[in-house]
């Protein structure tokens, strides 16, 4: 073998499966199978009422439609580009309800799920895909930072967000989203460092939706991304990403944990992207169709909606309600989406500074004399 | 109070003000706080203020510059030492990716208070990445202001307004300008920090400097006035945003004007003063607007930097250029 095919050379991520992107490993927190059974695990004991099962479906239901409708329209010329977060709706919301109100969270640009969670409008980030603004929520006010598109960045942004809830004394902890790719960059690597030395109250929580675009996870990593925070000096968790009761507890246990000042957890939620990296991408180059079969398997929705309608806390009723609730929800967006107004050419001058500086007050001027320039020309 | 300081030691008297005036303040750095910083800047302050308000960071420049971003989201106000210059890249991403861009792409709703220190220029007979001068790199990025300071008052009250301000301040320190003595006055009132400063008055060519050449570019008049010839040297004090209204009433004066930096003059601060000059001063020149910087080269090896500097001689000789035209 030589040098070079040893280094390229594939490296099964998930020792001891057959198929190295299914999860099926003994390290593996799952309180939800496939099959929709709930099991227990030693570690992770969830309390979880009825009302919040079905909660938990709502969320999970509505966010897909949500993003079905967005990639619809992005299809129909109506949104620049759209990051479907197909397949990865249970880790978003399992991660999202695990906050606290004063926690903070901070996002990629594929969070639409943790935004949901945190009661930011659907049009608020539909807005920065059809290029009206970079996000048009109040990030202080949903406690839900703006979408953070060079990868990896906002670790540092939450590690350092939670160095300052230590010194207010704040029982309050950062929860620092990331994918698998991202791991592979510089700065979330700092970020783990400073997170373990100053035990920065922050907790990572990395999608491993197993492709960066279309680079596989065996490109990123030789060793389970988990094991990695043992190398920092903190717990790495792995959990089925698809099972949003399994997420919601191992994140809970998590950010308790962060703001009792224990320090930062690494969690993996193990999961799959079904559909594209975004509308522009096209994973038949990249991918099997078997590859997608198999987890449709192993869908995050299906398998609580099985689980709810075998324990009968929930009925069709209660489905068809939910169903009825996501097309008003996508009709909203797709009303909303085609009334959204563009913004006024002169907003690209006026949030620059806080301090407006003279020479970008005079472009400013500039800039709205050239255009009045042309009022009252014939079309 | 009037005290004769160094450079290095305003900078510490003015950090030291800032962070008593807000407990907000943050230093953060390599090396910042059991040693002082390697230039001594922020000697003693984390004895007298504690570990958690200067910070001995982990050797991590993007880490420094990205934990102060979610700092300053939480309402402190970092302020960042980069040991060098040349170290500052490995930052770069966080500073113009993200601290340049936060409080555009929040609309006003994350300010980025954040003060960046950078000892920067050359002449220090140093080895590479200690004497360079990044100033264009950030001047060029919307969102940041950079400023440079050349005298101990300046850095007096250039670093406490740096912090107080409500934007992210890239600021320049003069690093073999550091024990470069001068009066400081803590009971004066401070000139603004976005403006620059006529500091030598004259009628045939104006000469503007910056952070460390402003001392050359004084020297140079000193020496010109000897053959009669008198040169106005003003004091930029700020890159971004640049402040030439008195700029402009000195060229329509002098007609002639000759820009100094250290930084290579391909697409330097000069480039971009040469442009405005131009516009705004055609029909009162009589020559065009010279440049006397560094060469487009990397910095050299420190037995060939006087070389590469520009020096009182260096300035005399574009003055000489400019009056032949």
């Amino acid at each position: 073998m030589t040098a070079l095919q040893q280094t390229t050379e594939v490296v099964d991520p998930v020792p001891g499966a057959d198929a190295p992107h299914l999860p099926g490993q003994p390290d593996l927190v799952q309180l939800l199978t496939p099959e929709g059974e709930r099991v227990e695990h030693p570690d992770y004991p969830l309390d979880v009422s009825d009302e919040e099962l079905r909660g938990l479906y709502r969320d999970l239901a509505l966010v897909r439609r949500w993003d079905v409708e967005a990639t619809a329209l992005q299809r129909q010329g109506e949104l620049g580009i759209w990051a479907s977060l197909l397949g990865q709706e249970a880790a978003q919301v399992g991660a999202g309800r695990a906050l606290a109100p004063d926690d903070m969270a901070f996002p990629t640009y594929r969070e639409h799920g943790v935004a949901w969670t945190r009661g930011v409008d659907p049009l608020h980030v539909i807005s920065l895909f059809r290029g009206v603004d970079q996000g048009g929520w109040d990030p202080v006010a949903r406690a839900f930072n703006l979408y953070t598109v060079v990868i990896g960045a906002q670790t540092l942004h939450a590690t350092g967000y939670a160095m300052g809830l230590q010194r207010d004394g704040a029982e309050s902890a950062a929860l620092a989203f990331l994918g698998d790719g991202a791991t592979s960059q510089g700065e979330v690597n700092e970020a783990m460092i400073w997170a373990a030395t100053f035990a920065a109250p922050v907790v990572f929580f990395c999608q491993n939706n197993q492709y960066a675009i279309s680079v596989p996870i065996e490109r990123q990593s030789r060793v389970p991304l988990f094991q990695r925070a043992a190398g920092f000096g903190f717990p790495g968790v792995r959990v089925d990403g698809n099972d949003v009761l399994a997420v919601l507890a191992v994140t809970r246990a998590a950010l308790a944990a962060a703001r009792e000042g224990s320090g930062p957890t690494f969690i993996e939620a193990f999961t799959y992207r079904m559909g594209a990296h975004t509308t522009s991408d096209d994973p038949t180059r990249y991918r099997l169709a078997s590859e997608l079969e198999e987890w449709k398997l192993r869908d995050p929705i299906a398998r609580l909606k099985a689980h709810l309608s075998r324990t009968g806390i929930a009925d069709a009723d209660f489905f068809a309600s939910v169903d009825a609730e996501g097309d008003e929800l996508a009709a909203r967006i797709r009303q909303g989406t085609l009334e959204m107004p563009d913004p006024a050419g002169t907003e690209i001058f006026d949030h620059v500074y806080a301090e407006q500086t003279p020479e970008l007050a005079r472009q400013r001027e500039e800039f709205v004399a050239y255009h009045a320039s042309f009022e009252g020309d014939q079309q | 109070m009037t005290e004769t300081l160094t450079i290095g030691k305003a900078l510490n008297l003015g950090l030291r003000k800032a962070m008593e005036d807000d407990a907000k303040v943050v230093l953060m750095g390599e090396d910042i706080g059991k040693l002082g910083g390697v230039f001594r800047i922020t000697d003693g302050l984390q004895k007298d203020f504690g570990e958690a308000r200067v910070v001995d960071t982990p050797l991590a420049e993007a880490g420094i510059l990205g934990t102060a971003v979610g700092l300053a989201m939480r309402g402190y106000r970092p302020v960042c030492e980069i040991q060098f210059d040349g170290f500052v890249f490995p930052a770069y991403n966080q500073i113009v990716t993200q601290v340049a861009k936060i409080h555009a792409r929040s609309r006003g709703k994350l300010p980025m208070p954040i003060v960046i220190r950078i000892p920067f220029g050359g002449g220090i007979g140093a080895v590479e990445h200690h004497s360079e001068s990044p100033e264009a790199y950030f001047a060029h990025t919307a969102g940041l202001k950079v400023v440079a300071v050349s005298t101990p008052a300046d850095a007096y009250w250039g670093i406490q307004q740096a912090i107080a301000a409500p934007d992210p301040v890239v600021f320049l320190e003069p690093k073999r300008r550091y024990w470069e003595k001068g009066a400081v006055d803590s009971a004066a009132t401070p000139d603004p920090l976005f403006g620059s400063r006529v500091v030598r008055g004259g009628d045939d060519v104006t000469v503007l400097a910056y952070g460390p050449m402003v001392k050359t570019a004084l020297q140079a008049a000193e020496a010109a006035a000897e053959e009669g010839r008198s040169l106005e040297v003003i004091d930029l004090r700020t890159i971004s945003p640049l402040d030439l209204d008195p700029v402009f009433d000195s060229v329509r004066r002098t007609g002639r004007c000759v820009v100094v930096h250290e930084a290579p003059v391909t697409l330097g601060l000069g480039a971009e003063i040469a442009a405005r000059v131009t516009e705004t001063c055609f029909h009162s020149l009589e020559a065009p607007v010279l440049r006397v910087g560094g060469y487009d080269t990397p910095y050299p090896p420190s037995k060939l930097e006087e070389e590469y500097l520009p020096d009182l001689d260096r300035v005399l000789d574009a003055v000489d250029r400019s009056l032949g035209f």
